[in-house]
């Protein structure tokens, strides 16, 4: 291996870190443009130095780099260490990841120009893109466990960026408890890996996974559950969290509080794909255990459809994309449950460009309606800003899955792949993800249809003021455009059947669907041809043509339908009512409980009873014992003789 | 090059003759009592330096004995040694000393020299406490310690002081009254107050478990566990700051290090036969007390309570081991356990030190704890609130702080002795980061609640060096605590052998 390429390593992680320290640390005496000038550096070397790495293993066919950076800990033959796997899995996401970051930082100089803190948001996002780098390049699940918390701690600190609104420091917190819930999970998870497997080294682990695919563990007396069901389940409660599973998914609608650019790429373009992308390297487990996979699949599907379709009633435009992500996820998850893990990843690259474009387009949106994020109160907006509505098509065309486009290529071969599938559950995620299709393509034209076209709905002195937005917004809006049309042609082939990710994803024979779309595969154009006769197309052109019936041809048909199945519509807007029942059952039952134990148990029992009750009786019993003390003579003299007379009772009568 | 320097005895005695002329210099010249108070603490630090640099990590043999007769009819010695548990408690001990006496250097108007003795005393005593391997010597130590806290809590307390202090001293006193029976029942069975004498005295299991019991009672008061808990939170809201300091970052650790000292290595069988109880009552700390943090209204109280979950998964990591060693026949994952504990201890020591450092630095500006009180905080106070969000994300244990590492290895580690202990032992991963996330919320976040919070003045020097020193301190053992487990590895591991194996007659 060439000795030079572990300081590339190095360099990929420590460039964002040291950036972020000076920004956060001396943004006053560097100033604004030191701040931003400092972090695109850092995070520019990072992206330079992933993309020597993706060379170096990817096309030179180097070395997979596996080795410790420091050892973190010795506690008795255990030596826990931070160090970095480099294989072809975790080169595809520095690069992705180090440049979607970058081009975020540079956008983010437009978007949060008149900000007062905004030397701390260039701190966060280049801690953000450090930490990231680190998960996904961790070669043992503590380092996984670093990044995966690390993450999460900057994406709280950015959703609270404006701490002044209540609203936005709520969803911090929720954000966070949210992971951590799936955190639980996760953490566990590692616990039972170290229990059996005697070590968190990812490398060592999946050597001795096959050895273990029998072990049972006795979760009750008496009962045997199989061990990899059991990590697998575990570890991906944490992905729940993280990757915004059903039913641990609230949290990132929310995460819209914080603005726009940490939108883009902490909860749409790469934090939220840390679960995935987490199964997918634990491929050599999840393989091991179809009751795992099958859950992955069936989760996946159920958020892919029932969480898509509340981007059809939402009316606040960065909420719609929120949904959508769920959505996404929600296919790549499937993706993972059905073993294709490879088009997973691969649906993960394509949506973190195109749906970071779909979230800086917005971003643009919104500076041009100064902060309005309402859809009711936009319209028309196509004429006024040309670049941010083309490439905004642009970015709903991938999404939906318009053939040729990268999202085509990514999400049919997810739902081809869950189509072959099979495990439980398939049969149903695929009717879901089918579906979802038509569902997805109607918000995203809703959302188009209502901000860019129809009428104006906004005041004369908004008008006065809307134009398109200044070229450091732009560019990175046509960076990231051009990979969301051309991305999916180029990398399906390699991807998905050509073996771009080596030994660093592994498939069972039984399992491998990719393996058998692959006897069918005839090349990029072969698809978009197959593609535009295909199923998803259709369901797709289907939900092109609601949003336009029901939003430019007949506007008034929203409100009716709303009007006419107010049931389901009122189960749609309050989100299933997911929100509701954990505010009141666990955040409202947690306190009840805290109350409870606090007053009853702390206050009540044990100080009221046990501890000044003990000491009032020793008060009362002293008072009663003090009154005996009179100090008169004959009192005592009366006590001694009444003594005297029991104690020659005693011996005369031989009690003792 | 130390071989022959009392090292041990001078960072007992340096703080404690500090301490007593403080006393004598008087009321009258404020400043000097100041700088006296820190200067000694700044040498006790300094004297630690040596005992660091000279410490052989490769051995658990005691280190830096010193060895002289006290009271030759009863075989009492004056004699000390520390081996890698005591080290690190005492150079935690030094650590925090300084940090509670800067902490008093404003808030503190009367009576500044005594206050200052008392702290040094304190912290002479504790080295004391630490350094002690005749039984009758850590006792009196045990017990003296109680004088100063009883004071510091008692003179510059807050209003309801007398009951705080009276309560503070009936729940420790008493439980150390079974602690001196325990030290002579054992004397009289090995002629001998040496504690690591004690180690290889074979004791029926009846005894060791009425052994393990008078322990249990000394022990778990100071650490605090539930049920004897209830006097924390108490002395707490009355202490001052720096006494908090103390209180949390060392005294609590004095519950934790009895049992390290006396009950596993002296009576291991009458351990096991308890671990049960010291389990569940471990989990109720961690689950139970985590839910009552979550309602509190005062901060020192939330703060308060944090600890004491805390310090339930210190007594987790201590008493898993036996069921682990049965599971799996070797002491490794015991090991993880029981590090896990005493790095929990360490860590512990910084972060709720410098919460109370940072509920301090609010309760000198504004003179209130309530919650309620403050909001917005960051507006007027953005330096403090960076420092303050990396202390909440550390009692959060969130990966890369000081926190993270104890409770971690103690959670792998329970899923060898019963995979529901770990379940219920990570409950803490979401109770810990609610109550702690919550206040901090509600206090730091949001836009400025009240005039008071509009007219506060970020911290100033003296209080970004005290929160800075912690700060290094909490990230550095987060990101690379093996220092920690170089200096702990021989000790544990060789206690652990020690109470893997029975004692019973």
């Amino acid at each position: 291996m060439a000795d030079y390429m572990r300081y590339v390593y190095l360099g990929v992680v420590l460039a964002p870190l040291l950036a972020s320290i000076i920004a956060g640390l001396f943004g006053r005496s560097i100033g604004r443009a030191g701040a931003h000038w400092v972090t695109i550096i850092g995070v520019g070397i990072a992206f330079i130095l992933s993309s020597v790495a993706f060379n170096y293993i990817v096309f030179d066919g180097g070395e997979v780099f596996n080795g410790a950076v420091y050892t973190w800990l010795v506690s008795g033959d255990t030596r826990l260490v931070i160090g970095f796997l480099i294989d072809r899995l975790s080169v595809t996401m520095m690069v992705v990841v180090s440049f979607v970051s970058w081009v975020i930082h540079i956008y983010t100089i437009g978007y949060m120009h008149d900000d007062p803190g905004y030397q701390r948001f260039f701190s966060y996002t280049a801690l953000f893109t450090f930490f990231m780098l680190i998960l996904v390049m961790a070669n043992n699940f503590l380092q996984l466990l670093f990044g995966w918390e690390g993450v999460g701690l900057v994406s709280y600190l950015l959703i609270g960026f404006w701490f002044k609104r209540e609203s936005a420091n709520q969803a911090s917190v929720k954000a966070f408890l949210a992971n951590r819930i799936g955190d639980f999970g996760f953490v566990l998870g590692i616990a039972a890996i170290m229990t059996y497997f005697h070590t968190l080294d990812y490398a060592q682990v999946f050597q001795q996974a096959p050895l273990m695919a029998n072990t049972t563990i006795e979760l009750l007396r008496g009962t045997a559950w199989p061990l990899m069901t059991v990590i697998c389940v575990l570890l991906f409660i944490g992905a729940m969290g993280k990757s915004a599973q059903v039913p641990l998914h609230v949290w990132l609608p929310d995460s819209m509080e914080g603005p726009t650019p940490i939108s883009a790429l902490i909860h749409a373009a790469t934090m939220v794909t840390a679960g995935i992308f987490m199964v997918a390297r634990m491929s050599p487990l999840y393989e091991l255990s179809a009751t795992a996979l099958s859950l992955v699949l069936v989760v996946g599907a159920i958020g892919a459809f029932f969480i898509g379709v509340l981007g059809v009633v939402q009316h606040d435009i960065k909420r719609v994309i929120a949904y959508s992500t769920i959505s996404q996820l929600g296919y790549m998850a499937a993706a993972l449950g059905a073993s294709a893990f490879s088009a997973g990843i691969f649906h993960l690259v394509t949506h973190a460009f195109f749906k970071a474009l779909l979230f800086l387009a917005a971003g643009s949106i919104i500076i041009a309606m100064h902060h309005e994020q309402d859809m009711r109160k936009m319209g028309g907006l196509g004429k006024y800003m040309p670049i941010t509505w083309i490439t905004m098509v642009i970015g709903g065309l991938a999404l939906s899955g318009v053939p040729g486009t990268a999202g085509f290529f990514s999400k049919d071969a997810i739902i081809d792949a869950v189509g072959h599938s099979n495990l439980p559950g398939a049969g149903f995620a695929h009717v879901a993800l089918l579906v979802g299709v038509f569902v997805t393509a109607l918000y995203t034209f809703r959302l188009i249809f209502l901000v860019f076209h129809g009428p104006e709905r906004f005041g004369a002195e908004v008008r006065k003021h809307v134009h398109e937005s200044q070229a450091v917004v732009i560019v990175p809006l046509i960076v990231l455009a051009i990979p969301s049309l051309m991305l999916g042609a180029i990398l399906v082939g390699p991807m998905l059947y050509e073996g771009h990710f080596g030994h660093a994803l592994l498939v069972l024979p039984q399992y491998d669907v990719l393996a058998q779309m692959g006897e069918d595969y005839h090349g990029p154009w072969a698809l978009v041809l197959h593609g535009l006769i295909g199923l998803p197309f259709i369901f797709a052109l289907l939900g092109f043509g609601v949003a336009w019936y029901c939003y430019i041809k007949r506007p008034d048909i929203p409100k009716r339908a709303a009007e006419r199945a107010q049931i389901i519509y009122n189960v749609l807007v309050h989100k299933y009512g997911f929100d509701e029942f954990y505010e009141s059952f666990f955040a409202g039952g947690a306190r009840g409980v805290g109350n409870l134990f606090w007053r009853v148990g702390d206050v009540a029992l044990i100080d009221g009873l046990a501890v000044n009750g003990s000491a009032r009786a020793v008060g009362w019993f002293s008072s009663i014992v003090r009154t005996i003390q009179s100090g008169f003579l004959y009192h005592y003299a009366f006590a001694m003789i009444i003594g005297l007379l029991l104690l020659l009772a005693i011996f005369v009568h031989g009690i003792l | 090059m130390f071989a022959t320097t009392p090292l041990l005895s001078l960072v007992i005695w340096t703080p404690i003759l500090g301490g007593v002329w403080a006393l004598f210099a008087g009321e009258e010249q404020k400043h000097t009592a100041k700088l006296l108070g820190l200067v000694v603490s700044l040498i006790t630090c300094a004297l630690c330096v040596p005992l660091y640099i000279g410490f052989n990590t490769s051995t658990h043999q005691m280190q830096f004995v010193e060895f002289a007769p006290w009271i030759t009819t009863f075989n009492i010695n004056y004699h000390l040694g520390i081996d890698g548990i005591s080290l690190l408690l005492i150079l935690l001990t030094a650590f925090t000393t300084v940090l509670a006496v800067l902490a008093g250097w404003e808030a503190i108007e009367y009576r500044i020299s005594q206050y200052m003795a008392a702290f040094l005393i304190l912290e002479g005593l504790m080295n004391g406490v630490f350094a002690s391997l005749d039984s009758i010597l850590f006792y009196v130590f045990w017990e003296a310690m109680l004088v100063p806290m009883f004071l510091i809590i008692g003179i510059w307390g807050g209003p309801h002081r007398v009951y705080a202090t009276i309560k503070f001293f009936l729940f420790t006193f008493l439980g150390s009254v079974f602690l001196l029976v325990a030290i002579l029942y054992l004397y009289f069975q090995a002629g001998s107050f040496e504690i690591l004498a004690l180690y290889d005295l074979p004791i029926g299991l009846t005894a060791q478990k009425l052994l393990f019991i008078a322990f249990l009672l000394a022990f778990a008061v100071k650490v605090p566990m539930w049920p004897v808990h209830t006097w924390l939170p108490d002395a707490h809201v009355e202490a001052p700051t720096g006494g908090s300091v103390i209180l949390a970052a060392i005294m609590l650790k004095m519950g934790a290090y009895g049992f390290l000292r006396f009950s596993l290595p002296i009576v291991p069988d009458g351990s096991e036969a308890f671990d049960w109880l010291m389990i569940s009552l471990s989990l109720i700390a961690i689950i139970y007390i985590g839910f009552v943090a979550l309602v509190q209204h005062d901060m020192k109280k939330l703060i308060a309570y944090s600890s004491i979950a805390h310090m339930g998964f210190v007594t987790l990591g201590f008493f898993i081991v036996f069921r682990i060693i049965d599971n799996t026949g070797s002491t490794e994952g015991a090991t993880r356990g029981m590090e896990g504990g005493l790095m929990q201890m360490i860590s512990h020591g910084f972060i709720s030190g410098a919460l109370f450092l940072c509920v301090g630095v609010m309760y000198d500006r504004l003179h209130t704890r309530e919650i309620s009180d403050y909001g917005g905080v960051v507006n007027t106070m953005p330096h403090f609130a960076a420092f303050m969000m990396l202390f909440a994300m550390a009692n959060a244990a969130l990966p890369g702080t000081s926190g993270f590492v104890g409770e971690f290895l103690i959670i792998l580690s329970s899923f060898e002795a019963n995979v529901w202990f770990a379940v219920l032992a990570a409950m803490t991963l979401v109770l810990g980061a609610a109550y702690t996330l919550w206040m901090y919320k509600r206090v730091i976040f949001g836009d400025i609640a009240s005039e008071g919070v509009a007219k506060l003045k970020d911290i100033n020097f003296r209080e970004t060096f005290v929160l800075g020193a912690v700060a290094v301190a909490v990230l550095l053992f987060g990101v690379w605590p093996a220092p920690l487990f170089e200096v702990m590895g021989p000790s544990i591991q060789h206690l652990l052998q020690h109470i893997a194996q029975s004692k019973v007659m």
